[in-house]
């Protein structure tokens, strides 16, 4: 059985490797680089690339839900993530080091609007059917607040299900909560709130701690505690 | 024609048998070196006295009914097992008692992340001997056996258990809000930890200050002065502790491979006072860890302070293969 899975590159005394999401928190995880003096025109640029250094630091750039298993692995110092991606996969062991403020968004449980499927299916079924791109938060908060949902995993457009048929609700991340309006649909009960996280890998935490302390002051949000 | 094994189960062919093989022998001969006679013990024990040592079963996650329905259990470590054999096998054996092993152990693991459910563990366990001396003896092991492992940049980590929660009880934070921060700490959730301490209510902006600034106070001896300087009772409870082990470390010429950690816990409830981590630059794992369980050994029935570690041996073999391709220049 390859054992590779635990294995990183190593990786001291060149630059602190940071992990950044592409995706909703991409535009304001530049602005922050740039606050702190990191020239981020190269990963504004329609490159290709997934690897650059700038202002000291080596960015690699990916899906927010890989930034937790690059930074536990150790094939990054430190990433920037949701909340929400954190809350979904609680079994990394990585650091959750600083709030970062931005990417502001609800975990909310929604259905369709003046619709009453959801308390019904409750009632007569015991149940609710829920369509989800977060089954562990779902499954959890249904646990939670001791009641039982049949949890349906999509990886697409969850909005989609409860206009055909796939469930009568769903689980998902709200920014603005247009896109649920747009599709007829209405937030029922909130869930969690999250923001984008600095997390870092433990073993970098320690052995990097100068450095990666430094990086968590410069990055936090109006030097505010 | 492929025949499935569990995951988190593997063979070992015998290129790789005989680097283990290597590696195993280099810590033994050093806990042998160091006074420390190997032991063995069953691999399966009555979940009872895993019990006894911990009331999660320390994490045990393979439980089964034996022919005549004995509750038995798959040992997640050694430490308790030991603790057992002290108290039964050597009742009147002269402390302090040194022991060493190298064994397998199994736990639960989550799918398609790479854990192993069966993994090998070498250790020492000091039994009888207590805080700042014992504590720093089997650090010196410790060392003396990374050395031995080829991980000379090998790093210790070195916290006490006990630091936080006395903090919270002297600052009269009650049990309810006590436990909620504590689990924002054990899951190493800054924000959340921020969180929980807002919601204390009549907390001083000192004693926020501190809650707040001790789990990240990490590095060397100047921490603990920084740690003094926000004052408590507990506080300076504990960084006396370590500043006696380190000073201890520092007469046996170890103390540069120790790096303090006021934000280190551990999740094994039996942890009392030190508690131990080890890191390698070239691996994103800790190796191993371990600390002292002074209430242990009263579980079972016999009252001895001990201290003891273990190591990951297959994590060690994958950080000596990445430190020899470093040395040749290869790093990625």
């Amino acid at each position: 059985m390859p054992r590779v899975v635990e294995v990183t590159r190593a990786r001291e005394g060149g630059p602190l490797k940071l992990a950044l999401p592409r995706g909703a928190l991409w535009p304001e995880t530049l602005d922050a680089l740039d606050r702190i003096g990191v020239d981020t025109a190269e990963l504004r640029s329609d490159s290709r690339a997934l690897v650059f250094e700038s202002g000291g630091l080596s960015l690699v750039t990916m899906r927010p839900s890989d930034v937790p298993t690059y930074v536990e692995a150790g094939a990054a110092d430190l990433g920037i993530t949701g909340k929400d991606v954190l809350l979904e996969q609680p079994e990394r062991i990585v650091y959750e080091v600083l709030d970062l403020r931005y990417g502001a968004c609800r975990m909310v449980l929604a259905g369709r609007t003046g619709d009453t499927a959801l308390d019904e299916d409750e009632r007569r079924l015991g149940g609710m059917r829920i369509a989800t791109k977060y089954p562990r938060i779902a499954e959890r908060h249904f646990e939670e607040t001791g009641r039982r949902a049949e949890v349906i995993e999509v990886k697409g457009s969850v909005e989609l299900a409860p206009l055909s048929g796939l469930a009568d609700g769903i689980v998902d991340l709200v920014a603005t909560g247009r896109t649920l309006a747009e599709n007829g649909l209405e937030v029922r009960e909130e869930i969690a709130t999250s923001t984008a996280r600095l997390i870092a890998n433990r073993v970098s935490h320690k052995l990097r701690a100068a450095e990666v302390d430094d990086l968590v002051e410069r990055l936090r949000p109006g030097g505010v505690k | 024609m492929t025949h499935r094994i569990p995951p988190g189960t593997r063979d070992v062919l015998p290129a790789e048998m005989r680097e283990l093989r290597r590696m195993q022998g280099a810590l033994a001969e050093v806990f042998e070196r160091f006074g420390y006679g190997e032991v063995a013990t069953p691999t399966i024990e009555y979940a009872e006295a895993l019990r006894r040592g911990d009331e999660r079963y320390a994490n045990a996650a393979y439980r089964f009914f034996d022919e005549r329905g004995e509750l038995l259990a798959m040992r997640s470590d050694m430490t308790i097992p030991i603790a057992r054999l002290v108290a039964t096998r050597m009742p009147d054996v002269e402390p302090p008692i040194r022991l060493s092993y190298v064994a397998n152990a199994f736990r639960a693991v989550n799918p398609q992340r790479g854990q192993m459910r069966e993994f090998t563990q070498a250790g020492v366990e000091l039994i009888g001997a207590p805080a700042p001396e014992g504590t720093a003896e089997v650090i010196e092991v410790l060392s003396a056996a990374l050395d031995a492992a080829g991980l000379t940049r090998a790093v210790v980590g070195l916290g006490d258990a006990d630091l936080y929660r006395q903090l919270l009880a002297e600052l009269g934070v009650t049990v309810d809000a006590g436990n909620r921060i504590l689990d924002r700490l054990a899951a190493h959730d800054l924000p959340g930890l921020e969180l929980a301490v807002d919601e204390v209510e009549d907390l001083s902006a000192e004693a926020r200050a501190t809650l707040l600034a001790l789990p990240a106070m990490r590095g060397g001896p100047e921490v603990l002065d920084r740690a003094t300087e926000l004052g408590g009772e507990a506080v300076e409870r504990a960084t006396g502790r370590l500043r006696a082990t380190y000073e201890s470390l520092a007469a046996r010429g170890v103390a540069e491979r120790v790096r303090l950690d006021l934000g280190l816990l551990r999740d094994l409830g039996y942890y009392t006072g030190a508690i131990l981590e080890v890191y390698d630059p070239a691996l994103g794992h800790i190796l191993g860890g371990g600390g002292r369980y002074d209430s242990l050994l009263g579980r079972f029935g016999r009252e001895l302070p001990a201290v003891g570690f273990a190591l990951y041996v297959e994590r060690l073999h994958v950080a000596q293969a990445e430190e020899e391709r470093q040395g040749r220049g290869e790093a990625g």
